[in-house]
């Protein structure tokens, strides 16, 4: 089994283009959720963080040479592209493989085409789209797993170099805001009435947000991040509700360290899936104590830039990976009264501690649970 | 590598449904899939009230993965928590996209309702047939423009290799507008029986055109 290293990576939210400026943001307790007026996404106002454009048109046409993308094909495309920016990696070879998490792709087109061929609304197709613009010569792989996407495509990717099937993988996750998934969580009256607040106890709904992010991951070219084993588990509890003994999650959790051949001691942070509503949040708590994992830090990034879905797992992990980096863990925007029933080490303040071993979660529909564990060497 | 193999099938299509090569159930008489799969839900004897909550790619994994789970008795061999499910298909679950899309194309009869929401994500399926056999174990959906054996062969093989995993329902569950498919495999750690059948590509392939 192959070593995995963390060798480059990129965030595009509300909040920011790149990683740098996103945790600049962050690091001002700055949140890109605002309140929207008036929208062809739902009927009436609501919260929600969305990307710029503008700004976003006008960075894709210094990458590209005029033909037509779709609005999350080019979220996609320019993450990849700053990720891959300054990387040894060579995108052109059989040995890099894309692997795309998203829930919902060009999901906007079955509404209206907009002129893009009918079969774009498969992820597939655009999946293709997204690998063909860098010529990479591998069909690449897509996981469509709910919220977990992120954090599955990233242990696939590991899990696929480690078995020496591929040197290099670009892991790119992302999702836009659209009127399909606003109204859909609307009606399961899911959304919040102001920014999000993960693990208050006045949390009362999750916060959406658009997003695309990159990690690549190589065996060939190394850094002193290494990926260690993830794992999935399903609660068998119910398709939309959460378990309330955490029971996918807590074995989720368990794989991993036992996997990893580490103690739950050893875990120094966890990036939660902290999406605000009162069921999740509880339940992550839930499982957090059965793991043993009350003595880490604890944190969700949905406060800054919403839940962006299928880029979620990977943003996160991104910022979690800086945390472990730089030892310095950033507040879980939102936070004031702890709500969860188990004494959970919530982060309130922006810190500097010294981290070696950190572990990203995510919960979804379907009752889906996932874990990932980033190692210092 | 683990010596891992196929030690069973079943295969929905075209109104029929075969398991390990042999016709369980054809029905020339439903005019629709909603029709077929109804039949074939009260011929296999299913008890299951959720059942018809489903939408229709839940209905057709839910019931290709309870036949293959009955005949196997994978339930009572393994572990729970190391049954793991790896399912793919092209059309994710566009099938109910647009279902959701219809109720909110109208702003003057606007009904999103959770009930069809909650089916927009190809991984439901995957939730069901968990829930209905308590099954704990990983879970992965892959979209792929065409049955993809190397990817299904390659990543089942990682999970066995990661000590977490004693068996593995997989294979491809797809329905987009008039036309449907599933076949499933149960793949197993091998049994030494000599019905099995060695997973590999070849062999996933050959019986998913087969079929």
């Amino acid at each position: 089994m192959k070593d995995v290293f963390v060798i480059s990576e990129n965030i595009i939210t509300s909040l920011g283009f790149d990683t740098e400026e996103n945790v600049n943001n962050i690091k001002n307790y700055k949140t890109g959720i605002c309140k929207l007026d008036k929208s062809d996404f739902w009927t009436e106002p609501f919260f929600v963080s969305l990307i710029n454009t503008e700004r976003l048109n006008q960075e894709f046409s210094n990458i590209s040479e005029g033909k037509e993308y779709t609005r999350f094909e080019k979220l996609c495309i320019l993450s990849a592209s700053k990720a891959l920016k300054n990387t040894p990696i060579d995108v052109k070879s059989k040995e890099t493989i894309f692997i795309i998490s998203t829930t919902k792709g060009n999901i906007d087109l079955l509404k209206n085409s907009q002129d893009f061929e009918e079969d774009r609304v498969y992820i597939d197709k655009a999946a293709s789209i997204i690998s063909s613009f860098f010529n990479n010569p591998n069909t690449p792989i897509v996981v469509s797993n709910a919220c977990i996407s992120g954090v599955l495509a990233i242990n696939t990717a590991k899990r696929l170099i480690s078995a020496g099937l591929y040197k290099n993988a670009v892991v790119v996750g992302g999702d836009i805001i659209t009127e399909f998934v606003v109204s859909g969580f609307q009606s399961f009256k899911s959304l919040s009435f102001g920014p999000c607040k993960p693990f208050d106890v006045s949390r009362d709904g999750l916060s959406m947000g658009e997003g695309a992010s990159t990690i690549i991951l190589s065996s060939e070219t190394k850094s002193n991040i290494r990926v260690l084993e993830g794992a999935s588990a399903n609660d068998a509890n119910h398709i939309s509700g959460p378990s309330k003994t955490g029971e996918g999650l807590y074995i989720a959790i368990e794989k991993s360290l036992k996997n990893s051949k580490i103690d739950a001691t050893e875990i120094d942070y966890i990036s939660a899936h902290g999406t605000a509503t009162p069921y999740n949040d509880e339940m992550e708590a839930i499982a957090i104590g059965r793991a043993g994992l009350l003595n880490s830090f604890v944190n969700s990034y949905k406060g800054y830039f919403g839940h962006t879905l299928g880029a979620a797992g990977l943003a996160e992990s991104v910022l979690a990976i800086y945390s472990l980096k730089n030892n310095f863990l950033f507040a879980s925007l939102g936070f004031e009264n702890k709500g969860v029933s188990e004494d959970l080490k919530v982060i309130e303040k922006h810190k500097e501690v010294k981290l070696n071993k950190i572990l990203k979660i995510a919960s979804g529909f379907g009752g889906c649970n996932a874990s990932i564990i980033f190692d210092k060497i | 590598m683990i010596d891992t193999c196929i030690t069973a099938y079943c295969v929905i299509n075209d109104n029929k449904i075969v398991i390990n090569g042999e016709t369980y159930f054809k029905d020339n008489e439903s005019q629709d899939f909603n029709e077929f799969i109804k039949a074939a839900y009260r011929f296999s004897n299913i008890n299951y009230l959720k059942f018809f909550k489903m939408d229709r790619l839940c209905k057709l994994g839910f019931v290709v993965a309870d036949l293959l789970i009955k005949q196997t008795a994978i339930l009572e061999k393994y572990d729970s928590k190391n049954i793991s499910i790896v399912f793919s298909n092209r059309a994710s679950s566009l099938d109910t996209d647009r279902e959701h899309q219809q109720s909110i194309n109208d702003r003057n009869n606007y009904f999103p309702s959770p009930s069809v929401f909650v089916y927009t994500l190809p991984n439901i399926v995957t939730g069901e047939i968990s829930i209905r056999h308590k099954i704990y174990g990983e879970n992965i959906f892959f979209i792929s423009n065409q049955f993809d054996e190397k990817l299904l062969y390659n990543y089942i093989n990682t999970l066995f290799s990661s000590s977490s995993t004693d068996c593995c329902i997989a294979g491809w569950i797809d329905i987009d507008k008039n036309s449907y498919k599933a076949i499933i495999y149960i793949i197993e750690k091998s049994t030494n029986n000599s019905k099995d059948i060695i997973f590999d590509t070849e062999n996933l392939k050959k019986l998913y055109i087969k079929n």
